[in-house]
This record gives C-alpha cells, structure tokens and sequence, in this order.
C-alpha cells in the first residue's frame, strides 16, 4: 500500500509536529512523564498502549484540551509550552473521536462543512455554496456520497467518511483518529485503510490511537508505544510483531502455547444436528463435551453469529436439531435457553449485555433476580449481597464499589461483568460471541484465563471469535464457517495460523 | 435550495399536508360552511396566537430542550406591558417591544438554569410555569385589566388581512429565516442532534441555549400581546393550560422531541391539522368533550407512527452496517 518512495520522502522530511519531554500530572497522579512524540508530514503513526497509559492525554494535549505541566510542542519548528483549541485547530491537527461526533439529524453536506458556521456566523446560509465545497472536498479524496442524505442513515463506515472528509474541509494536515476500527468489519476498515493512504497522498498525516492494531499495523510506518504515562519507544512498523508489541504495550510476556487437547470421556452435553435456517446457516452438525472449549470462527457474515443467537433461542432454526444432555430441546426464546443451561454473551456487550447506567451489582444480578427472592417474592438482600461478592471476586473485578454504574468500568472489566451476569445463572454451555472485542491486551489475558478455569470446572464453552489467533490459542477445536456451513475442523496442533486464515477467507 | 439538500425529513410534510387536504375535502363536503372565505378567516385568526408561540417553541425542540413554561412567560409580559400602558400610554412599536424583551428574558433563566445546573429542560421549564405564574396571580389576586387603551383593542387590518394573522406570518417568516437561513440557526440543528458533537466542534452552548429558550419566550410574549389585543383584556389565568395544544401542534408537524429536527412548514401544517379539525368538527356540531377526545387520538396515532417509522429505520440501518 505504501510506497517505498514516499516513505524516504517522510524520513527526510523535518517534522510536523513534535511534542518534547512532554509531562501532566492530574492531582497526584502522574498521567505522562518526560514522553517525545513526533509526527511528519504525511506520515501514518499509530500511537499504541493499553487503557489508562497516557495515550489519550497526550493526544488531548495535541488537540489543546489540556496544557502540559512540563515540556514543549514543535508545530513546523516554532516552539509552543502548550497549545489552545484553536491554536492546535489553526496549526492543521483535527481529531476524530471514537464517536465521530457527526451531527445525524443534518446531511451529509452540511456535516461535512458545518466549520462554516462557526467561522461565518453573520453570512446567510447559501445551500449551492455548502454543496459545492462539499462536493469539492470529496473529489479531494475520491469518494462519492449522496451529499443530502441525513448522517444518521448512513452505515457506520460512511459516517467514519464523513468525520473525515469534514477533517479535510478544516484543511487539516493531521487526522487523529480515536480507536477507528472498533465497530467496522474487516472490509470497512479495508475502505477505511484505503482512505488514510489517500489523505497521505495529499501530505496529510494520520495517527491511530489504538489497542486493536493488526490491521492498522498494515498500514503504519511508525509505531510509539506508551506505558503507564511513559513512552516504551518508537519503533518501524515492518520490525515488530503483534506478539512483540503486546508484549512492550503490558510489560509482560506472553506465551503462545496451544492447549493441551481435550482429554475428557463425558458424553457431549451440547448436540447440534443438521441446524439450518434460511439465508442465515444450513446443515451445522457438531458437539461439545462438559469442559471442553469448542472455538467457532469465520468472516462477519458466515452465520457464526446467527448460529450462536440460534443456540441462546433468540433466532429459532428452521430445521434441525439441538440436543441438550442427550435430550432434544426447542429452544424458542432466550428464556427456554436460560432454563435449559445455556449462557450468552453477545458480540454487542454495550447494546446487549449490559445495562450500561446502572450499577455493577445490579447488571450482574438481573439475570437471577427470582432466584433472590424471600418468601413474600421479595428480593433477599442477603443473598444478592452473596451473589455479587462471590462473582466480582471470582472474576477479580477490580472495582471500589459494586454500586458503581458499570459505564464508568474500562472495556475488560466490562466484559467481567457480563461474564458475571449469565455465570450466575449457572449455565453448564456458556457461548462466548467476540468476547474481547475493544478489551486490552493486558486484559484479554485475565479473561482467557477466566474461560479456561470455567472450562476446567466442567463447563462446554463454544468460543466464537474472528480473532483467528485468540481461537487457535484458546481452544480445544476449531469450526471454521464459511457462507453459512461448517467448511472445516481442526484441532489447534494441526493447523498454522497462515493455514487458518486461509481458510477462513476460502 | 437545490432539490436534495433539503433536510431529509421533509417526507413528512406531505404526509401531515394530504391529511389536512383530506380532512379539509370531508368537511367541505359535510358542512357547507367550512369552505367559506369567512370561517377560513376566523380559523386563521383563531390559531394566529398558536402559531406565534409554536414558532417559538419549535427553535426549543430543534435545539434538543423543551419549554412548558412559554404561556407562563406570556402570560407575565402580557400583564407587564398591559400595567405600562394603561399607566403611561404608549403604541404598538412599545408593546411589542417591551412585551419581547420581558418574555426573552423569562426565558433566557430557563436557559441559564439548565446550562448552569445541567438540569433537564422539563423539570426547570415546569419550575419556571409554577413560579412565574403563581407569582402573577399573587400580584394580581386574579384580577384582570378591562381598561387597555383604545388603539390597543381596535381591530386593524392591512389589504383586510387581519392584524393577528400578520403577526403570525411575520413571526413563521422570521422564523424560518433563523432556522435555515442563519448560521446560528443551524448551529441549533447541530446543538439538537448532537450535543457532545457541538461542544467538540467549538458551539457555544450557553448562547445557543439562551438564544432557544430566549427566542420561545419572546414569541410567546409576542403572542399575548396579540391576545390580548384580540379579546381586548388582560386575564391573569387565560393562557395557563393551553402549553399542550401547541406542543401538540409543534410534534404533528414533525418536531422531534429529542431534538434536531423539525421544520416551520411542519409546524404549520401541524397547527392546520388541529385548527381544520377542531373548525370541522364545531361546525358539524361535535361537543367540545369529544373533540378532546379526537385531537388526542390524533396526537397519540402521529406520534406512534413517527416512532414506528423511526424504528425500523434504525432497524434498516443496523443491517446496513
């Protein structure tokens, strides 16, 4: 994608922007110490490091939110002990936030260029000429939108357009994208790869702040890594891994042994025979034994996911049968699967799994809540307090109090909680969709242990992911589907993640 | 404005248009004194007032607030600028004026209670109705002012358009120039939509707040003020209870009450809606009791219907992405 000569060309180049022994403290904690960031011109940087190691203060300090206490910001040689909003605005950086912050009620025109505003506020709104600058700016990257659809109607990939055709109406000479891949499937981030190369073409820099880094990894140059408010190094993409980075991102070392294969003799407490429904899935046979982790993989639209919503009741198959212990079960609503012993935990956490403003207690308990009740059908205080403290210590929840509202918890400590939620109900088939998506590194390590003392303990765990190295090293067997069938079997020893892959994408 | 940069939602429009056609076609055809040159006069000037105010409190619900209290507010300048004329005399040019100036400041304290509190706009523009009014009928014990000047309560028209029904023209227009002609207005949209958004894109929300909840007030001052002029007193307690109707009116058009969107040909179509209905039903002889019952029915199919098509295009939308 990126071509050599305009690598050498950056290399030569003096930087853009370049933040020296940079320093906040909040309070009494120390958010950065002493960390030098560069950018140059045109250049694509990935700014990587778990939650809470300082990335998003450091970028925030870019953008002129905060003032550093200590260290100095180069924009284009001049020096600058701290930027405003509209200085750093001024000098070409626009950040794009996770949540875009496009307006959705207004078109795709007006989002684009709605600056104009701000900048004019005592010139009358010409509609021609907002059309005519935003048909301009997206000519500029070679994109075509309908220019008077409503935001809010868009895909998400087209909206991420928007957040950065409007980046580039602001003449921006740096588009910081916050976390830009955790809601796209792998052919959105593709378009949204191929976008950033053409920003590039135009000299215009990107940096990725991110925790999610093999795809953007395909596309940097440069990587900085920071930790705990420290810069570990900036380093060429092509000379670390994934494993590498990992590893400089947590400070701790990881090892990628497969698991031993599965050595139970239990009959197999989940049976799936011939399951088919409609345009979703057709002809899934297979099985899991109790303490067995069954991983399931494929591309986003394979069917995994209906599959799994099928098996949890909430997308009854057409035709097949499902076998719970030997006995045939219709699971018709989530309810019946709940009863039956079957555990879910959707792809969609923040829109599914949890009640994101109430509190940690609460979410965990919601699933179990007529199990609680004392003899007038009244909660048990008493009980629920056992229920929460046995699972936010099982799970090591590190929270200060389970009263917290569960929107204030990082992503990894998130997904503990849903993982709370359905092992309350004691479910003996746990189905895992994605259950690391947007979590850390350092974090994704604390929750495949949690799987793997679930499945010691005797739990069937299907394990769905398109992470293809989390099911290969996480599970016993892999499914892999593809078009709505399983297309192959493996177990993890016999089969190489490169192989894998390819079969994922047959 | 070229065809497709209209905001997206003006689908609505004709929807809410053939029912009011519709509706207008089905009186015409049952009561011979629908279609007439004077009810349709009377049913402008009836609504004049309503439309005035939904004007105002259209800008609110773009703007991602809601005010209950915009009767309150008029009901106050009214009684001010009432008190200030009998006393002192005066023209059109000072009650308009001072009625506006009294009704965007009662406003602009909604906007500085919510902003400074971060209190929902509901709770505080309930408060704000509750006070102002009480206030007023502490002040004025309940009684009313008969003795308004002579210019005051004289009918005016201008090309025999009665004087309301200019005001409430002039009141859309002004509007509407606001809302898609001025950036500020836009910035409104941008405010309702995505609050967050605007304060990243460097809005400032303080001023657009008060300029929303400012702008209500000044309308619905502007609007007793015609009142007034129309039943020729002041009556402490006569706006109090009439807020629903012209929300009501306001989110048949259209408005969203989440905010961000909404239109003023909505709103008066919206208003059409209600007054053809309310009009036809009197002339057909329907009670006042069962008209109640038939606007609210009304109310309540739009509001699901929007809800219902707003639903399923986020349904539509989800499997877009």
């Amino acid at each position: 994608m990126t071509s050599s000569a305009a690598q050498d060309h950056s290399e030569s180049a003096p930087a853009f922007i370049e933040m020296l022994g940079i320093s906040k403290h909040f309070g009494g904690v120390r958010a950065l110490n002493n960390v030098d960031f560069s950018i140059r011109p045109g250049e694509v940087h990935c700014l990587a490091g778990e939650n809470g190691c300082g990335k998003s203060t450091l970028i925030k300090i870019l953008a002129g939110v905060y003032a550093p206490d200590g260290g100095e910001i180069m924009v284009d040689g001049q020096a600058h002990a701290h930027l405003t909003p509209a200085a750093s605005q001024r000098a070409g950086v626009q950040i794009i936030y996770q949540d875009l912050s496009l307006f959705p009620n207004l078109s795709v025109a007006e989002n684009i260029v709605f600056r104009r505003h701000l900048e004019h506020p005592g010139r009358v709104v010409r509609w021609r000429g907002i059309a005519a600058q935003a048909k301009g700016v997206m000519s500029r990257l070679g994109v075509d939108l309908p220019l008077g659809e409503a935001v809010g109607r868009l895909p998400i990939a087209a909206r991420q357009l928007v957040a950065i055709l409007r980046a580039l109406a602001a003449e921006a000479r740096l588009v910081v994208m916050d976390e830009p891949t955790a809601s796209l499937t792998h052919h959105e981030i593709d378009a949204l790869l191929q976008n950033v190369d053409v920003l590039k073409g135009h000299g215009i820099a990107t940096v990725f702040v991110s925790h999610k880094l093999e795809e953007v990894m395909r596309i940097a140059e440069r990587v900085t890594v920071l930790r705990d408010g420290q810069k570990v190094g900036t380093f060429a993409a092509g000379e670390i891994d994934r494993y590498h980075l990992s590893e400089l991102m947590t400070g701790h070392k990881y090892t990628s042994s497969l698991k031993p294969a599965y050595s139970g003799t239990a009959d197999p407490i989940l049976e799936v025979h011939g399951l088919t429904r409609r345009g979703q899935y057709e002809g899934v046979s297979m099985a899991v034994r109790p303490g067995e982790i069954l991983g399931i993989t494929g591309r986003l639209g394979s069917g995994r996911t209906e599959l799994a919503l099928s098996l949890f009741g909430m997308n009854p198959p057409d035709s097949g049968e499902i076998r719970v212990k030997g006995k045939p079960v219709r699971l018709k609503t989530n309810r019946a699967a709940v009863r039956a012993g079957i555990g879910y935990v959707s792809e969609d956490r923040l829109s599914l799994g949890l009640v994101m403003p109430q509190s940690i207690a609460d979410n965990i308990v919601v699933s179990v809540l007529n199990k609680l009740t004392g003899p007038l059908g009244l909660i048990d205080g008493a009980r629920r307090r056992n229920t929460i403290d046995q699972w936010l210590g099982e799970l090591h929840i590190r929270t200060k109090s389970a009263d917290q509202p569960v929107q204030q918890l990082s992503g990894g400590n998130q997904q503990r909680v849903v993982l709370a939620k359905w092992l309350a109900t004691s479910p003996s088939i746990l189905i895992l969709d994605s259950p690391t998506v947007g979590v850390d590194v350092g974090a994704k390590d604390g929750i495949y242990q949690i799987i793997a003392g679930l499945a010691g303990r005797g739990m069937a765990i299907i394990l769905i992911s398109d992470e293809v190295e989390e099911v290969l090293h996480q599970s016993h067997r892999i499914l892999v589907m593809l078009g709505g069938q399983i297309t192959a079997s493996f177990h993890p020893a016999t089969v190489t993640e490169k192989e894998l892959r390819e079969v994922i994408s047959a | 404005m070229p065809k497709y940069l209209r905001a997206a939602f003006h689908r609505h429009d004709v929807q809410i248009g053939s029912i009011v056609l519709i509706m207008g076609a089905f009186f015409a055809a049952l009561s011979p004194g629908f279609l007439t040159l004077s009810n349709i006069g009377d049913l402008l000037e009836n609504y004049s007032v309503m439309a005035i105010m939904a004007a105002g409190l259209l800008v609110v619900l773009i703007s991602g607030g809601i005010d209950i209290s915009f009767e309150a507010i008029a009901a106050v300048s009214q009684f001010l600028v009432a008190v200030i004329l009998v006393q002192f005399g005066g023209n059109w040019f000072i009650a308009f004026g001072l009625a506006g100036l009294f009704g965007a400041l009662l406003g602009a304290v909604n906007a500085l209670l919510i902003y400074y509190l971060g209190a929902i706009s509901v709770i505080v523009t309930i408060s704000t109705m509750t006070f102002y009014f009480s206030v007023l009928m502490f002040v004025t014990q309940g009684k009313s002012i008969y003795n308004l000047p002579n210019w005051f309560t004289t009918d005016v028209s201008f090309l025999s358009i009665p004087f309301p029904v200019i005001v409430a023209a002039l009141s859309l227009l002004v509007t509407l120039i606001l809302l898609s002609r001025l950036p500020i207005g836009r910035q409104i949209y941008g405010l309702g939509g995505n609050p967050e958004g605007a304060k990243r894109m460097g809005c400032n929300i303080l001023g657009l707040q008060c300029l929303a909840y400012g702008y209500s007030g000044f309308m619905a001052a502007i609007g007793g003020i015609v009142q007034a002029h129309r039943v020729e007193e002041v009556v402490p307690y006569a706006l109090i209870g009439r807020e629903l109707d012209v929300l009501a009116a306001v989110v048949l058009g259209g408005a969203s009450l989440s905010g961000g969107i909404g239109t003023v040909s909505g709103t008066v179509l919206g208003i059409l809606l209600l007054a053809v209905l309310q009009n036809g039903l009197t002339l057909l002889g329907v009670s006042s009791y069962a008209f109640g019952v038939v606007t609210g029915a009304v109310i309540l199919v739009s509001v699901t219907a929007t809800a219902y098509t707003a639903k399923r295009q986020l349904r539509g939308m989800r499997h877009a992405a």
